[in-house]
């Protein structure tokens, strides 16, 4: 069975290598770097790292390069962001009255019973909006898959197949972090989800958010203010009953009960898992064997080492 | 904010004022800054100092004492925190009165007309995003000539492209007024090329426009209005790829480009989703006649004519003004008005006057509510 070996950010203090050496990973190695868009493939400081080459799959270059000779397809991959952003949009109007309602019933300073049920009935609520979400991306997904084949693609197909035998060559994939919606579209363009399952996968930042099954994009400290968090996408469910909370250090008010506790039971019975540098969480044969730093938010509002029961 | 005579009797040191005048005729530096205002300091020959600031409700000209026999003349003026306000010197020598830059201190703000001397107030700390940053990949200004048949002639429109620029994507699209004087005296291509490199705002494409005419042509005159809302994105849209919604093109201006931005967005609606207008010169009357010069006869004549059936020129417009402004009354004025008719309006008022340094300092908040980056999506 798979092992999946899940890091936080590896610009700043990189412990891939200690972490392959701890998993008992090795050997030659891919690396997926879409999510850095333009910068795909300057793999020189993690190379350094690792002391050991690395080869880049070229997602974002190979979808560049498709786009332009199936301008067909790269329509209908237009017209289909164009369809999410909007969904999304309608998602959120929804969600901001909805998250607005579960943190006022939070906020009472009550705990009788009809305020116990206000409280359940407002993060259901919120529950509820996450789970009619999720089932319409994946219906959306599904209905694109459909009308957009790849069987009547060739070129797409193509690539398809050099990336499956590129993957089954390796000893371990990295997927790395950076724009999380470019990494997930193009990831699922090359359809590399099933393939990902046949190899150990080590995945950090918006890398790691993808393998999970449910993409949550947050921050409380834009300099527009703070949005919501909010359910962005279906992953690859690599890792299940999880949500990767990359740079919650610096992302998420994580001293704020309130805000804590309404993450924790939003996305519950999965656990919010923060990925800050140097932590490191290892699944072996589904179930998480090893955890180092990372940790895990709690339905009263705090956060505990993630290997550790509530 | 008041003046006040310079504290020379401190009682906290129980220094006599001859050794506070030593110490303030020794000092390199004014205005002096503390928690409750500044002090201004001049050294020299001269029968009056005047401190000659534009600072709504105030003097124009507030006086400088001489210090005993000595040339050093002080003012202590009140400022709450995070002030920051521009001024010159009027010094007065027999029948010659001259205005200068403060010599004694080294800050200086630019504008059309010239430079004033900034004195910042407690608190007040430039932002970090609005100087160079060398890690930050700049984009480049290059310029077009846009034939006008609204203007009858061509105008030069100054290009912005961001760095990393790349056919295959799809940019949003900001119109900015008096597009040159934000580059040179709003520091707008650094603030711009900080932006997207922090993911605050997305990689955008930004034409700058600059008008022979400002006064004429940004007061409500449609034929300029034409030129903005159709002939600029039409020209733009025909030479780089563009995202089409009125929610990705946005229109700047501040003081008259203020109100031809305005204007502009209510002559075509639909053209522009957002709207950033700063200081903006919203002239008006309730009953009469306005209060201003006749330069503002067409802007107040488009602002009645506004006020009385507003619309919606926008989906969301990003409005400031500085509480030192004389247009303070104006601006407020226009938020509830926007709000009521569905218009999502962020309003910030901020210790500043009528000036380009006050319009850099609120870009941040300006461009990344109107046009989030990124940040929301990018976990490295």
């Amino acid at each position: 069975m798979q092992d999946v070996l899940i890091l936080g950010p590896q610009f700043r203090a990189p412990n891939l290598r200690t972490a392959l050496a701890k998993a008992g990973l090795g050997g030659p190695a891919v690396a997926i770097t879409a999510g850095w868009q333009e910068r795909e493939g300057e793999l020189g400081a993690l190379e350094e790292h690792l002391a050991a080459p690395v080869v880049d799959l070229r997602l974002y270059e190979r979808a560049e390069a498709v786009f332009v000779q199936d301008p067909e397809l790269h329509a209908a991959c237009r017209a289909r962001q164009g369809e999410l952003r909007r969904m999304q949009e309608l998602y959120r109007a929804r969600l901001d009255h909805a998250k607005a309602a579960a943190r006022e019933m939070l906020a009472l300073e009550d705990d009788s019973a009809p305020a116990r049920r206000a409280r359940r009935s407002a993060i259901g609520a919120l529950r509820r909006l996450d789970a009619e979400h999720l089932r319409d991306l994946e219906a959306m997904h599904a209905r694109f898959d459909e009308s957009w084949s790849p069987d009547r693609r060739p070129l797409l197909a193509g690539q398809r197949h050099d990336l499956a035998s590129m993957i089954a060559a390796a000893a371990v994939v990295f997927v790395a972090g950076g724009h999380v919606a470019v990494l997930l579209n193009r990831m699922r363009l090359f359809g590399l989800g099933p393939v990902l399952r046949t190899r150990p996968v080590v995945a950090w930042s918006a890398g790691a958010m993808a393998l999970s099954e449910r993409v949550v994009l947050f921050h409380d400290r834009p300099p527009q203010g703070a949005g919501n968090a909010e359910l962005f996408e279906t992953g690859f469910g690599l890792v299940r009953d999880v949500v990767f909370l990359p740079h919650a250090s610096s992302r998420l008010a994580l001293q704020d009960p309130r805000r804590i506790g309404l993450m924790s039971r939003r996305f519950a019975p999965g656990h919010c898992y923060t990925l800050d540098d140097g932590d490191e969480l290892h699944w072996h044969r589904g179930r998480l064997r090893t955890a180092s730093g990372a940790r895990r938010l709690t339905r009263s509002g705090g956060v505990l080492p993630a290997g550790v029961a509530a | 904010m008041r003046t006040s005579p310079p504290p020379l009797a401190d009682p906290a040191t129980d220094d006599p004022p001859a050794v506070q005048a030593v110490a303030l005729a020794h000092t390199a530096r004014s205005p002096i800054v503390d928690a409750g205002g500044v002090t201004f300091v001049y050294r020299g020959e001269a029968d009056a100092v005047n401190l000659r600031c534009w600072i709504h409700g105030l003097p124009a000209a507030q006086a400088f004492e001489r210090v005993g026999e000595t040339d050093v003349w002080v003012l202590r003026v009140e400022l709450p925190e995070n002030s920051r306000i521009e001024y010159k010197l009027e010094v007065v020598r027999g029948d010659e009165t001259e205005w200068i830059l403060d010599p004694l201190n080294p800050l200086h703000a630019a504008d059309p007309f010239g430079a004033n001397s900034v004195a910042q107030g407690h608190g007040y700390v430039r932002p970090d995003w609005t100087l160079p940053d060398p890690g930050a990949r700049g984009g480049t200004v290059d310029e077009i000539a846009l034939p006008s048949a609204a203007l009858g002639e061509d105008r030069h429109v100054g290009v912005y492209v961001p760095a990393r620029f790349r056919r295959t994507r799809r940019y949003p699209l900001l119109v900015v007024h008096d597009g040159y004087d934000y580059l040179r005296y709003a520091n707008l291509q650094v603030v711009l090329d900080n932006l997207i490199h922090r993911l605050e705002i997305p990689p955008m494409i930004v034409a700058l426009t600059q008008s022979p005419d400002r006064l004429r042509e940004y007061a409500g005159d449609d034929a300029h209005a034409r030129f903005v809302a159709v002939e600029i994105p039409a020209r733009m849209q025909a030479s780089f790829p563009l995202q089409p919604s009125p929610a990705s093109r946005g229109l700047m201006g501040a003081s008259f480009g203020a109100v031809a931005s305005l204007h502009a967005a209510w002559r075509h609606p639909g053209a522009y989703g957002r709207l950033v207008l700063q200081s903006g010169s919203f002239a008006f009357s309730d009953i009469g006649h306005h209060r201003r010069t006749a330069t503002f006869d067409p802007v107040a004549r488009f602002v009645n004519e506004f006020r009385r059936r507003p619309g919606r020129p926008a989906e969301r417009i990003h409005l400031s003004c500085g509480i030192y402004e004389s247009l303070i009354y104006e601006n407020r004025s226009l938020v509830p008005l926007l709000r009521h008719h569905g218009i999502e309006v962020r309003y910030e008022e901020v210790r500043d006057g009528h000036n380009w340094e006050n319009w850099r300092d609120r870009l941040q908040a300006a461009l990344t509510w109107l046009f989030p980056g990124p940040l929301w999506m990018v976990y490295e």
